[in-house]
């Protein structure tokens, strides 16, 4: 093995790589924090009573985690102009895909963490005349909120590194840039574990985040 | 068969706060309350007595509709609550619900205190959240029920920090704090230990001074008298037996009864 190891080339391409990773940073953003609120909402109609919105959410959350998330964004881009007429840009299909896609997961978080408060904490609340929506908001969600963050992490994590599959539909994000800058410079080794640092600088400090948010919620009234 | 005593308190023309007819409650095909008819008049203290599987905790579940009743119906103040659907069983829209838990509070076996609110906190939950009241009236108004039940000086700290007494004592001021017209106790003292039944039973004697309507499921048979006046003894989902205090438990006259207070006598010494 008498690879050298050329990393002076790919450093001075470094604005290309920072113009992708904006879009990757807000790729994930949109799609996590959208996913957050909306995953509570399918989570609660996954854990309803209810036939008819516990039939929906079931049929959403399974169809979006058994297929390939790759699968997901290409029908987004290419398939759903053919049957809607609606073009999106590359960017807002691959933003939709992946926020509905995390919408699944962060749904069964939410159902998992709503169901795991005692019964009698439901209870409780009803005892005194609230609402449902009332109770998750005063209830149910602040103490549910602390034994779901490691998990919400998790799935955080995921879509930070799962945004680079949107450089298949051509969005711009820094896995596209990466992949163009190594076809130009000949240098896919270097160019791919610089970027393999800059992903790790992204999340690290989020977990860190977590962790601390997590110790934060823990110690709250306990 | 039940030998219900004639023993209606009420005048006959009194409307009562609480009426509950034919009253009906299945799991599945276990039928836990089979017609219970039952007529509650204003100030009235009801204790209810049975062995474990006789529907006590049901049928009181069913006044508040924590458990939705299968046939049968239950009005306050001369108002029906539900409407009975297809299949015979009550159902009520979430609005109503609302409405009647504000009038018919609860207190729970577990306390079930909200974890990550102070005392003060969940005295004045209710209120607040349910009722809109501002936050400076309610918060005083949770402290008065809490001096109330004695409590005035843990405003401040968490459920976890206090004894299971005082946890359900801190319970009881946020039942009273929604100022229920009638409450509700579901074995208010059987998951405490021994030496702290006392405080919580003291507390709930004080409010029966007040003219309260109340409605207690216990073990307490000693409890029940002096708290009570009416006492129903359940059995297989029906009323059995019931009068005041002094012909129930002193004087019973069905053989579950007896054989029931026995049961309880069994250790005297």
């Amino acid at each position: 093995m008498n690879y050298s190891f050329q990393f002076g080339e790919i450093l001075a391409n470094g604005d290309l790589l920072l113009r992708g990773l904006k879009l990757t940073v807000l790729l994930f953003v949109l799609a996590f924090s959208g996913a957050l609120v909306c995953g509570l909402f399918i989570g609660v109609a996954r854990g309803s009573s209810r036939r008819v919105p516990n039939l929906i959410a079931t049929a959403y959350i399974e169809l979006f985690r058994n297929t390939p998330v790759l699968v997901q964004l290409i029908w987004f881009y290419y398939a759903l102009p053919a049957l809607s007429g609606w073009q999106p840009t590359a960017f807002t299909a691959a933003a939709l895909g992946l926020f509905l896609n995390t919408s699944a997961y962060c749904a069964e978080i939410w159902r998992a963490g709503l169901q795991s408060l005692p019964a009698g904490q439901w209870e409780a609340g009803r005892a005194i005349g609230m609402s449902e929506w009332q109770l998750l908001r005063r209830v149910v969600v602040p103490q549910a909120l602390a034994r779901m963050v490691p998990a919400f992490t998790n799935r955080g994590v995921e879509l930070a590194k799962m945004t680079s599959i949107a450089s298949t539909i051509t969005v711009q994000e820094l896995m596209y840039e990466a992949k163009m800058l190594s076809t130009q410079t000949f240098l896919p080794l270097e160019t791919f574990t610089v970027v393999a640092v800059i992903y790790f600088v992204l999340i690290y400090p989020g977990t860190l985040a977590a962790y601390a948010l997590e110790r934060r919620l823990n110690s709250k009234g306990a | 068969m039940a030998n219900v005593l004639p023993a209606d308190v009420l005048p006959a023309d009194a409307t009562p706060v609480l009426a509950v007819e034919g009253l009906r409650k299945s799991f599945g095909t276990n039928e836990v309350l089979k017609g219970i008819d039952l007529k509650v008049g204003a100030g009235e203290r009801i204790a209810i007595l049975g062995s474990s599987g006789s529907g006590k905790s049901t049928f009181l579940r069913c006044i508040n509709f924590m458990e939705t009743p299968s046939a049968g119906r239950i009005a306050l103040d001369g108002t029906p609550i539900g409407t009975e659907g297809r299949n015979g069983a009550l159902t009520a829209k979430s609005g109503e619900l609302r409405r009647l838990r504000t009038r018919v509070g609860m207190i729970f076996q577990q306390f079930n205190l909200f974890p990550h609110m102070s005392v003060l906190e969940n005295v004045m939950e209710g209120p607040v959240t349910v009722k809109g009241l501002p936050k400076a009236e309610a918060r005083a108004k949770a402290q008065d029920y809490l001096k109330r039940v004695g409590l005035a000086e843990k405003a401040d700290q968490y459920p976890q920090r206090l004894s299971g007494g005082q946890q359900q004592r801190v319970a009881i001021a946020r039942a009273l704090a929604m100022e229920p017209e009638i409450l509700l106790f579901d074995e208010p003292t059987s998951s405490l230990d021994p030496e702290l039944v006392g405080e919580v039973l003291d507390v709930i004697l004080g409010l029966s001074r007040e003219g309260r309507t109340m409605l207690l499921v216990t073990h307490e048979l000693g409890f029940a008298y002096h708290f009570a006046t009416r006492v129903l003894f359940l059995h297989e989902g029906r009323i059995h037996e019931q009068g005041t205090p002094d012909e129930v438990l002193k004087n019973p006259r069905e053989e579950r009864t007896q054989a029931f207070l026995h049961r309880f006598s069994a250790f005297h010494f």
